[in-house]
């Protein structure tokens, strides 16, 4: 499978990310929490580079345990969001949030020394 | 067939572009071959409230325009057209609303003598592929809500002289329907005269967010101008989160799916249900974005009820669904059931291969692109091109031949 050089692990702080155009394939390779992350840039819904947009934690509903709400807060769950439509999907698969039936494709990153390489 | 690239992509807020933002929406318009054929956006958008210092220039009543042109001077502190409650963006999510400030920047150094709305509008419909857009204000759709009717017919008309010298005048490839000042109906009545002919313009626009009956007879005589002069007149929805009801819900997503819906299905009941469409047989009348399931709903709904209740409606001679099936609707948003045999059942319904319109909403927070028409297995090849583009070409009376230049 070929290889597409990504960056220099130094040159990608946490949260970074870079987009790969390899022949006709868009890859969003996101760096988070000491991994690497490579999707398909193109959302599920209406093609936009869903890979560039905000990434966010997921919004959570406080419930007490007396079934009350207590409010919103953020989770730890990591998303990237298409900045098109607000897509959500979850950096650590990929899925997409109102739908996890729906995914992006994934690619494997590989990192080779000091370099990082996407696999397409 | 786009040339393999190689190339690997920071992405930097500062080097936002909307022609970058929309590339992979470029690359969905070479593939389907869009210039060849005529794509028309029956309903997009500017932010007007960016010129709003050369807009309140042009208002005719020196105490409303020092009021105006005084109140901007503090932002939305003291605001005079007031601001809406709201949070399109998702929190920021759709990062164009806030990135699109270096556009501004970018567009306000390159200068020229055209005002920059007119390159920003033109950047973004090459980008997709359309040819003319109809272009409406944005914080202005509100405007039917202000209680000072008589600042809505100021703005409007200041408005409506401010976009047709600076932007539809030297620009062919935007068209209007100008804001119609509903509240005030010799002012509604006036703005028809007055701006009927200007160039660019194809309509008029009412604003749905408002508390006006549709069917009053003081509203008769522009109805009947508009008739006689073949210009549409077009509502089109937005939400009132002040309204009794949508008032209930606590979520953006919740006021706007309903409140997009709601103002249009009132005003529809009230015109077919009080015979507008027997007195005003060749008025052209057309909804926007309201999406389409409210239509199909609709229809059923006062079909249903007709049969049992003809004499609440006397003056109908059919029943409600076949007249609002000869109006015109704008697709965005559209909804796309999992089901596509929903989807079709609702196009057959409101007879989308004539009666329907596909139109972007750009660069509000929910756009379509024309692949959300072009892409449909069940429309005949005539229809998909009437919706992109050919029914608004006849209603609108543009040249069929494309424009654009698609990057």
């Amino acid at each position: 499978m070929p290889e597409c050089f990504v960056a220099k692990a130094c040159e990608m702080q946490d949260g970074d990310r870079r987009i790969v155009v390899a022949g006709n394939a868009e890859i969003g390779v996101f760096y988070k929490d000491g991994a690497y992350f490579a999707y398909s840039n193109t959302c599920v819904h209406a093609g936009g580079p869903a890979c560039e947009g905000l990434m966010i934690n997921r919004v959570v509903d406080v419930i007490a345990a007396d079934r009350t709400y207590q409010g919103q807060t953020f989770s730890d769950e990591v998303h990237f969001v298409c900045p098109w439509h607000g897509y959500e999907y979850e950096l650590q698969t990929g899925e997409c949030v109102g739908d996890r039936r729906l995914r992006l494709k994934k690619f494997d990153v590989v990192r080779r020394g000091e370099d990082i390489f996407v696999v397409v | 067939m786009d040339m393999a690239r190689s190339e690997v992509r920071k992405l930097a807020a500062e080097d936002y572009s909307t022609a970058q933002h929309l590339e992979h929406a470029s690359r969905q318009a070479r593939e389907r071959n869009y210039q060849d054929f005529l794509i028309v956006d029956v309903d997009a958008h500017h932010y007007e409230n960016e010129s709003y210092n050369e807009v309140f220039t042009y208002i005719e009543s020196p105490v409303i325009r020092r009021q105006a042109v005084e109140s901007a001077k503090r932002g939305a502190r003291a605001s005079m057209l007031g601001g809406t409650i709201g949070y399109q963006d998702i929190g920021g999510r759709i990062t164009r609303h806030e990135l699109r400030r270096h556009d501004i920047r970018r567009h306000d150094k390159v200068g020229g003598g055209n005002h920059r709305d007119v390159a920003m509008t033109l950047e973004w419909m090459d980008a997709m592929g359309v040819d003319y857009s109809c272009l409406f204000p944005t914080p202005m759709l509100f405007l039917g809500l202000h209680p000072q009717v008589e600042v809505e017919v100021a703005m409007c008309r200041a408005y409506n002289r401010w976009l047709c010298e600076r932007l539809l005048a030297v620009e062919p490839r935007i068209i209007s329907m100008l804001y119609l000042p509903f509240n005030d109906p010799d002012a509604a009545y006036k703005t028809v005269k007055d701006f009927g002919d200007k160039k660019g313009v194809v309509g008029f626009m009412v604003t749905s967010p408002r508390y006006k009956p549709v069917h009053d007879n003081a509203y008769v005589k522009t109805y009947a101008l508009l008739e006689e002069m073949g210009k549409p007149i077009a509502f089109h929805a937005a939400y009132n989160w002040h309204d009794q009801s949508l008032s209930l819900t606590n979520r953006f997503i919740s006021v706007h799916a309903l409140g997009f819906m709601w103002f249009n299905m009132v005003h529809m009941t009230n015109w077919v249900i009080n015979g507008l469409p027997e007195r005003f047989p060749k008025l052209k009348v057309m909804w926007i974005e309201s999406g389409l399931t409210w239509a199909y709903c609709l229809m059923q709904r006062l079909d249903h009820s007709y049969m049992m209740r003809t004499s609440d409606c006397p003056s109908l001679k059919r029943k409600p669904s076949e007249y609002m099936r000869e109006m015109y609707y704008s697709s965005q948003p559209m909804e796309k059931p999992r089901d596509r045999s929903i989807l079709e059942a609702t196009f057959k319904m409101i007879n989308a291969e004539t009666q329907l319109m596909w139109s972007s909403d750009y660069p509000h927070w929910d756009f379509d692109l024309p692949s959300v028409i072009y892409d449909l297995p069940f429309l005949s090849d005539s229809g998909r091109r009437n919706i992109l583009g050919g029914t608004a070409a006849k209603v609108f009376g543009l040249d069929p031949k494309p424009v654009k230049k698609i990057p």
